[in-house]
């Protein structure tokens, strides 16, 4: 049976599994204490509980129980690697490159970089979303000191080559940071055979709770350290003070020991529903992938129906929940940066939907949401001025546009 | 962001979606706005030589405001004199369709296209096009 509306948004977050829950449960009620309070059982509950989670998440990203950092979540995980670095190693070099593509959280601290009076390379990506690996060497300099490149992109779910760029790094001497919010239980990663120095990830895009991120810092070959950027109790070996988000972190502990057991067969039953959901929907005329197919996650495509405006769409199957490259809802007017920067023009950027499935999407969920997605890109184009005169063999590009 | 119920209604049922000969003297269109921001509408109306507005159809490429606010202008044209549709003024279609702060690009998209199409009638027949002020952009 179908429960509405459907949730085909999990790039932006996903459900609580029931398990994670349940062994969060007793750390919201029972067992409260905080972990930082060494006299008492209480504290020795939490504590405990808290380096159970630690090696749950060493395990899954094959790194040591001692180089996991709690936080809040990606986005302070990307704002305490960069900035933490670039104080950090300010005496080495002030010059950091990223990509166009990257997350806001990595973008804009870097526009905080150079506003501080760093250095921000932003490389270019191809059609496919993948950076050039010869442009990267080349951007270095002797004053770079950290690529932060992200694993799975969270618009088009396009993988970065990371053990090459990692290599890359390893050879000028540069750390490597990445944020792999999208990939951290969804796809194989493994610190030690992809050469990551800093790692980004959190609990709510892996079926974990909201609030509770880590950031992987190396401890050996290099030992790497970020400066603090909240100053207090000097928790997290002094690199993220705060009083541990305890049920968070059983939560993210249980979900990634959950996300190791389980990922070959969901990646498995994944990708083979977004498959068919992706076939499916290139059967209408003029729809297009967006991104890679190749390099690219196993639960998400992105795909642009041209003709019809995303935000129109997303209301004509509102009974799915997904999201478009759209931007029609912000005062800027302005498209997904991400799609511009794989070279759409604005119009098929405004065209887009992105579908993310989760370990909980059904086969009839997937039926509903093509057959939903078919009626609603028929109906819209039905009453598209656009459709009308690419039918009439128009070419829009000839046509003035009034521009607003 | 909730849509209004007018919003959706408009959206569900868009009201005068379609097309007239816009070879024909008596009809006007306009089209206004540009794919690469997301909205475009065409408006037409047919005007007979009374000066009254009898027929009015639109196509539009955007969201459910721009779908809803084309396809309100096009119900109040109907009937309207030529003059009359000239007085429709954008805020009118934000305060029916209780469109929010966000969405009254639409509204202006819209008065836009009622004038646009307005002045091709106007052209077409032997008059000067009115002069569209560019207040709202």
């Amino acid at each position: 049976m179908l429960t509405f509306p459907i949730y085909l948004d999990n790039n932006a977050t996903t459900p609580l599994d029931p398990r994670v829950l349940e062994a969060m449960m007793p750390y919201l009620t029972g067992k409260f204490g905080n972990a930082a309070s060494r006299n008492h059982a209480f504290g020795w509950h939490a504590e405990e509980a808290v380096d159970y989670a630690r090696e749950q998440i060493a395990s899954l990203i094959n790194c040591s129980p001692k180089e996991i950092i709690f936080t809040s979540g990606a986005t302070e995980s990307d704002n305490l690697a960069i900035k933490g670095v670039f104080e950090m190693y300010a005496s080495k070099g002030n010059h950091i490159i990223t990509a166009t593509t990257e997350h806001k959280a990595v973008l804009d601290t870097c526009k905080h970089i150079e506003k501080i009076g760093g250095k921000v390379t932003y490389l270019p990506v191809n059609a496919e979303g993948l950076i050039d690996l010869q442009q990267l060497e080349e951007a270095i300099t002797d004053k770079t000191i950290l690529i932060s490149i992200m694993y799975g992109n969270n618009e088009v779910g396009v993988i970065q080559p990371i053990r090459e760029i990692s290599a890359i790094a390893k050879k000028r001497g540069v750390l490597f940071f990445t944020d792999a919010t999208q990939a951290v239980g969804k796809i194989p990663v493994d610190v030690e055979a992809d050469g990551i120095d800093l790692m980004a990830f959190s609990g709510h895009k892996m079926y974990g709770p909201k609030g509770v991120g880590a950031l992987y810092v190396r401890r050996k070959n290099p030992r790497v350290k970020v400066t603090a950027q909240m100053d207090g109790g000097g928790h997290e070996r002094g690199m993220r003070s705060g009083t541990l988000n305890v049920p968070g972190i059983v939560g993210l502990g249980k979900a990634c020991e959950i996300a190791k057991q389980d990922m070959e067969k969901d990646t498995a039953r994944l990708s083979a529903m977004r498959d068919r959901l992706e076939k499916e929907l290139l059967t209408i005329e003029e729809s297009y992938v967006n991104g890679s197919r190749e390099h690219r996650l196993p639960h998400v495509t992105n795909i642009s129906f041209k003709y019809v405006e995303g935000e129109g769409l997303m209301m004509g199957v509102k009974d799915i929940a997904v999201s478009s490259g759209s931007a029609c809802t912000s005062a800027s007017l302005e498209p997904s940066y991400v799609l511009k920067a794989l070279g759409l023009s604005d119009d098929l950027a405004h065209s887009s939907l992105r579908f993310g499935l989760s370990r909980f999407t059904t086969e009839e969920e997937i039926d509903y949401a093509i057959n939903h997605t078919k009626e609603a890109v028929a109906k819209l184009r039905g009453m598209s001025p656009l459709w009308e005169m690419f039918k009439e063999g128009i070419d829009l590009n000839s046509i003035e546009w009034a521009e607003h | 962001m909730a849509y209004s119920d007018k919003v959706i209604d408009h959206y569900n049922n868009p009201r005068n979606v379609g097309t007239l000969d816009k070879a024909k003297n008596s009809v006007g269109t306009g089209l206004v706005g540009a794919p690469e921001c997301g909205d475009v509408m065409r408006l037409q109306i047919e005007v007979d030589e009374n000066q009254i507005i009898t027929d009015a159809k639109f196509k539009t490429f955007g969201c459910g405001s721009a779908i809803a606010s084309s396809s309100l202008a096009t119900e109040w044209l109907k009937g309207k004199s030529v003059d009359e549709a000239l007085a429709i003024d954008n805020m009118d279609i934000v305060e029916e369709l209780a469109l929010p702060p966000v969405k009254i690009h639409c509204s202006v998209l819209a008065e836009d296209a009622i004038k646009s199409a307005i002045n091709d009638y106007r052209v077409k027949n032997g008059l000067p096009a009115l002069e569209i002020p560019k207040s709202h952009h």
